[in-house]
């Protein structure tokens, strides 16, 4: 529309317009969710600054603990957030691909919507209803059939022993469930704007429906789905509540897969209300200083990749 | 023909073993259900869980009264403040979407959808909370209503990036000023899809513990002002389910009955509002 009126523009001098005032109104409004995320960020930073210039960078590499003694380190925190995270992609990606993969097919409409609904629904669960979930449920069977079993036969390799109902290993389950909504909406979506050419050509060529989805379909859509992993990945570093009821909240380095931890939002939301003076509250807020901003860079990241795959397939 | 045979198997295999990962995938929607009904049910059968407040562990007859008011009053300001901002950008976005700053209002919404929520309520606490020096439900509020805002932008540009662009041309064609074209024409025939975007930011925002934390806080008591803390539905299942107390753990579970029910509720009525608006944006 806007290049329609400007050629007109050349032919015949375009009558004086009134000024667009709904445009420069809706414009400032709309000016709100830009403005908020930067202020979100600068008004965490100013609240951050005491810990800021009492520990500088040393904070980002610091193991400690103790608020007694106001000697704090982020890394463990960092570790757990960043452990659980990738734990949780390793058991969703292979999922919320092969569900994508079907959601995205033709045909059969009925039973897809029903699936598709089902997937979509797993989204609307608030994360405290999983926490609860988890903690009573999800981290005792998973102690009982998964833990105890790999520690009796594999606890021999480093990295499998302790199990631990409260855990590394348990918190990245839950995860795992929570993630898989984001994983599959995004990476059907990309699967679907896959030209049909492709598919047609392939079948065409006598391949068979898993030849197309695997040597066609999916290479085709590969930088989308990486897009969505990343993007479930921004979504698994910020999840709070779930997370924090089933980790066990104890700040170290976990020896294990299966033992204690704690991650940057777990430690916000068990300590914050508690932290007093000026420099323990400060940190809290610094550590979600961190995560807001590791969690704003991964997801710019992926929505850039959805996009470019997105206008790359269809064009 | 052998090979091609075995092609064929392998095919069939792998549609079947992605069939069975897509159930996998929807045990856990299956067995979460199961389990807050089966755990919740004998806490809901009771009346005045809904119309008690919090009492003493021991002492029969505790509710949750307070935390349902709460989310109301928390939630609704929330809406107050999201939903007309929300609504208005997401006009923008449709109806100037060749704007360059439409692309970058579209990006920040985006990238809002993902902040961590915890992050969100560290904000309201420095915004709201530590100013005037005590916990209250209108922080809780901010914060909720920040994680509404995008998902009322970007259901509402859907809504009105549906309507076929004759009705705006033929607005237009009889002189409306831009501003009625899009309240009073455009809007009105996407209304649907606008509530549709304004439920599901509902159902999310009823749903979310980690701002209200240090924000609303939560409230042993019934309390209607918003200007002091205030108890909310998931605080109480946070809260609950983590004390070592047998009769807590059931109200825990009897309140996240609830919390489901609610927010599975409210989905599915949007969905059948969204799917009235296809239905309906197709017949202009």
């Amino acid at each position: 529309m806007a290049s329609a009126v400007g050629s007109r523009k050349a032919l015949i001098p375009a009558p004086r317009r009134p000024p667009d005032r709904f445009r420069t109104l809706t414009a400032v409004v709309a000016s709100t969710a830009p403005v908020l995320l930067v202020v979100i960020v600068a008004i965490l930073f100013q609240q951050a600054g005491p810990a800021v210039k009492h520990y500088g960078l040393a904070f980002l590499t610091g193991v400690d603990w103790n608020p007694v003694t106001e000697s704090f380190g982020a890394v463990p925190a960092i570790f757990g957030t960043v452990a659980t995270s990738f734990m949780a992609l390793v058991i969703a990606v292979p999922i919320g691909v092969a569900v994508a993969v079907v959601l995205a097919e033709q045909g059969q409409q009925g039973l897809r919507s029903v699936l598709g609904t089902g997937i979509e629904l797993l989204a609307a669960i608030p994360s405290v209803v999983y926490g609860i979930w988890a903690l009573y449920v999800l981290a005792p069977w998973s102690y009982e059939h998964i833990e105890i079993p790999v520690s009796d036969h594999l606890g021999l390799i480093p990295y499998l022993g302790h199990p631990a109902v409260r855990g590394l290993f348990n918190a990245a389950l839950v995860l795992a469930v929570m993630i898989l909504p984001t994983l599959t909406a995004v990476s059907r979506d990309v699967i679907r704007a896959v030209p049909r050419g492709l598919r047609e050509n392939a079948i065409a060529l006598g391949a068979t429906w898993w030849e197309t989805t695997w040597r066609v379909i999916l290479p085709a859509a590969r930088p989308g789905i990486f897009g969505a992993v990343i993007l479930a990945l921004g979504r698994a570093l910020g999840e709070t509540i779930a997370v924090t009821m089933v980790i066990g909240n104890r700040y170290e380095i976990p020896p294990t897969i299966f033992s204690p931890a704690y991650t940057l939002a777990s430690v916000i939301a068990n300590e914050f209300t508690e932290a007093t003076g000026t420099l323990y509250p400060a940190v809290l807020i610094e550590l979600g200083l961190v995560l807001i901003l590791v969690t704003l860079t991964v997801n710019l990241f992926a929505l850039l990749l959805v996009r470019s795959a997105q206008s790359r397939v269809a064009v | 023909m052998n090979r091609n045979a075995r092609r064929g198997y392998m095919s069939g295999a792998s549609l079947g073993i992605m069939y069975a990962l897509t159930v996998l995938a929807l045990i856990p929607l299956g067995l979460v259900l199961w389990f807050t009904a089966s755990k919740g049910l004998s806490s809901v059968l009771h009346p005045e869980f809904f119309t008690n407040v919090e009492r003493p562990v021991g002492v029969p007859g505790a509710g949750i009264a307070h935390a349902l008011v709460g989310t109301g009053i928390l939630v609704g300001i929330a809406s107050l403040m999201a939903i007309p901002i929300g609504v208005l950008t997401g006009v923008y976005l449709a109806e100037y979407n060749y704007a360059r700053w439409a692309g970058w209002v579209r990006l920040a919404s985006d990238v809002l959808v993902g902040t961590p929520s915890i992050a969100v309520g560290l904000f309201a606490y420095a915004l709201v909370v530590a100013p005037f020096h005590h916990f209250s439900g209108v922080s809780g509020s901010v914060a909720l209503a920040i994680l509404m805002l995008p998902i009322v932008i970007r259901t509402t540009e859907g809504a009105v990036a549906l309507i076929p662009s004759g009705l705006r041309e033929s607005g237009l064609a009889l002189g409306l000023p831009r501003w009625r074209v899009s309240l009073q024409l455009i809007l009105p025939a996407a209304i649907p899809g606008v509530i549709t975007g304004a439920l599901l930011a509902v159902a999310r925002a009823s749903g979310e513990t980690a701002p209200l934390l240090f924000t609303a806080f939560g409230n042993q008591h019934f309390s209607l002002d918003p200007s002091q803390a205030l108890q909310a539905l998931p605080l109480t299942v946070y809260h609950y389910a983590l004390q070592p107390y047998k009769s807590l753990q059931d109200q825990a579970w009897g309140a996240a009955l609830v919390l489901v029910v609610m927010v599975l509720v409210i989905n599915l009525l949007s969905r059948w509002v969204l799917r009235r608006q296809i239905r309906l944006a197709g017949q202009l």
